[in-house]
């Protein structure tokens, strides 16, 4: 069990230049960095080992963890590459896709990959580790210590630890950022709730079935059908010898139906398009986690004296309904925390004022700044309830009309098209389009 | 794929369970609407009503996402922390 092995907590209080809360990519890429540069870190973390306690859906953009590891793909535990995109619109029975495929969607500087997270922090602690940070497994920092207004450490049951700057790299869910009143408490309407299961088929299936060349991978997002007109969708990411199928779903939005989140899942799993590429797959693991989706406008308070917030904690993170993008923000915003911590370390002043510029660090990287692009699509989401319900219905109509041959008197396609339409009313489809490019 | 419950997909899953420690604590009497939401939300399917229209839980099962924190605090749910260090669910695959 757990607790064997357990790492104590010297009983006469270490100090550390930097203590880091939680081993995911957040505080492994921070710890990575500082380490690096000679400062004495360590990452507590409350599970086995890094990885132990994430998931996520899928897919990592590669470019900010280029820019920490170069070539990083060449040696991490990546399961593909995506070479292949795919969005489909979903009825009970009906499925239309959208699928892409280019050359140019392997070029290192944009190429992203599928990941399975107990894997790949494992790997990306190990190396954090050979540069010299320090990792604390199976312990839970239960709280900050805090003394005139400064955080100066953390408090794991009875054992204290001290160091001049903390970094909560500790997740969405982040119990200390609002402990110690950072972030006010999640709401229902700016979180979603995500629960995904790994299937395992070997690897030349995952390959032929997808229609890929070896290596390569398929991204794949789902709205409509299977999250019953509630706002969210499914996913599904293929990794090297099994498929990440999964759903995500807003919690605000629980009272619309009566469908249960694994339900949402099973929909997936069993509908027509996506249980043919599943057969003979067995599910070697199912997991849940909190997502944030209160965007740029729900950002917390960054920083403060002696603490930073890195990614899910911060509320790094865009969930266009169906797609969730965290990870390159995670590894970016603890490539920039590090940054900062060099620069006040440097200067002796870890206080609010001196530790201010990771907050322009952030304006000028492209987390803030896609996050302002993005800022619209929460309250887009929720004023669009087409997307979830009439839209996918209106496509199979569409669809129906232009490749059914029973025998029955022809109609011309426009009139089919202006029957489908009709029935979800032209006005409202030229409003979603004008609100949904406004918000982007 | 063979359809799966959910009760039998947590059977695939790692747990260290920390037998006489719940980290969930959950009010049976709290309202029904309360309830039924996280009978809905709940990713385990831990949230469940007995024969009677009865609240029951357990926290063995429990996947640590923190949904019926966001939810379910001074409602449904009494107290809501994660587990002790190195204990609960423990992913393979993530
Ligand atoms: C269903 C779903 C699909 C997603 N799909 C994608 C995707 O395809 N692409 C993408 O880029 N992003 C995706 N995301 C988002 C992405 O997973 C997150 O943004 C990312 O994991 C955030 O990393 P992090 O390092 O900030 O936090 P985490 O990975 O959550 O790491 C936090 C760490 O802190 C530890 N911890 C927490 N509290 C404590 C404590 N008190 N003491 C000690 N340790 C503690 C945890 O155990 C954990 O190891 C998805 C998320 C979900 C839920
Ligand atoms: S934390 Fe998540 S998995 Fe655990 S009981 Fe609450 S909702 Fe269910």
């Amino acid at each position: 069990m757990g607790q064997e092995g357990k790492s104590e907590v010297s009983e006469d209080t270490e100090r550390f230049d930097a203590i880091i809360v939680g081993a995911g990519l957040a505080g492994c890429t921070a710890a990575y960095l500082l380490a690096e540069k000679g400062l004495e870190v360590v990452v507590i973390e409350r599970g086995s080992f890094a990885g132990s306690k994430n998931m996520t859906g899928g897919r990592l953009y590669g470019h900010s963890l280029e820019k920490v590891i170069p070539g990083f793909a060449e040696r991490a535990p990546v399961e593909r590459r995506v070479s292949k995109e795919r969005i489909s619109l979903l009825t009970e029975d009906s499925g239309f896709t959208i699928d892409f495929t280019s050359e140019s969607l392997k070029d290192p500087s944009r190429a992203s990959y599928t990941v399975l997270r107990s894997k790949f922090d494992s790997w990306y602690a190990e190396q954090a580790e050979s540069n010299g940070a320090m990792f604390i497994y199976d312990i839970c920092v239960d709280d900050l210590i805090v003394r005139e207004g400064k955080v100066c450490g953390v408090i794991a049951g009875e054992d204290e630890m001290e160091a001049d700057v903390v970094l909560l790299a500790d997740g969405a869910v982040s119990l200390l950022a609002q402990r110690i009143g950072m972030r006010p408490a999640p709401t229902p309407q700016a979180t979603a709730v995500g629960a995904k299961e790994v299937i395992s088929l070997d690897e030349r299936t995952v390959t032929d079935r997808f229609g890929l060349a070896s290596g390569e991978g398929c991204a794949w997002m789902f709205d409509g059908y299977v999250t019953d007109g509630h706002i969210g969708g499914g996913f599904l990411y293929t990794n090297e010898d099994s498929v990440s199928l999964g759903v995500v779903t807003t919690i605000g939005d629980v009272d619309h139906s009566a469908t249960t989140v694994p339900e949402m899942l099973r929909r997936l799993e069993g509908h027509p398009l996506v249980a043919p590429l599943l057969e003979g797959g067995k599910v070697i693991e199912y997991t849940g986690r909190l997502i944030l989706e209160g965007g740029f406008d729900a950002l917390p308070k960054l920083l403060d004296d002696g603490v930073l917030l890195l990614g899910d904690s911060a509320g790094f993170g865009i969930n266009v309904g169906y797609a969730v993008r965290g990870m390159d923000l995670a590894i970016e915003s603890g490539r920039l925390a590090a940054e900062t911590v060099c620069d006040a370390k440097r200067a002796g002043d870890f206080s609010a004022a001196s530790l201010a510029s990771y907050r322009s660090r952030l304006e000028g990287s492209f987390i803030l700044k896609d996050m302002r692009f993005y800022r619209k699509f929460p309250s887009f989401m929720e004023g669009t309830r087409n997307m979830f319900t009439s839209y996918p219905e209106m496509v199979e109509e569409i669809m129906m009309g232009m490749f059914t041959v029973d025998g029955s008197d022809p109609v011309r396609l426009k009139t089919k098209v202006k029957g489908a339409i009709g029935k979800v009313g032209l006005w409202n489809l030229a409003m979603d389009v004008k609100h949904g490019m406004g918000a982007l | 794929m063979e359809d799966m419950t959910i009760d039998e997909k947590l059977a695939v899953d790692k747990f260290h369970v920390d037998e006489g420690h719940e980290h969930i604590c959950v009010d049976a009497d709290a309202s029904p609407s309360e309830i039924e939401r996280l009978v809905k939300l709940c990713p385990a399917g831990l949230y469940r009503l007995d024969g009677t229209g009865r609240l029951t839980f357990d926290y063995a099962g429990c996947l640590e996402c923190g949904t019926c924190l966001v939810v379910g605090l001074g409602g449904v749910v009494r107290s809501w922390s994660y587990p002790r260090g190195g204990m609960g669910v423990e992913f393979r695959q993530g």
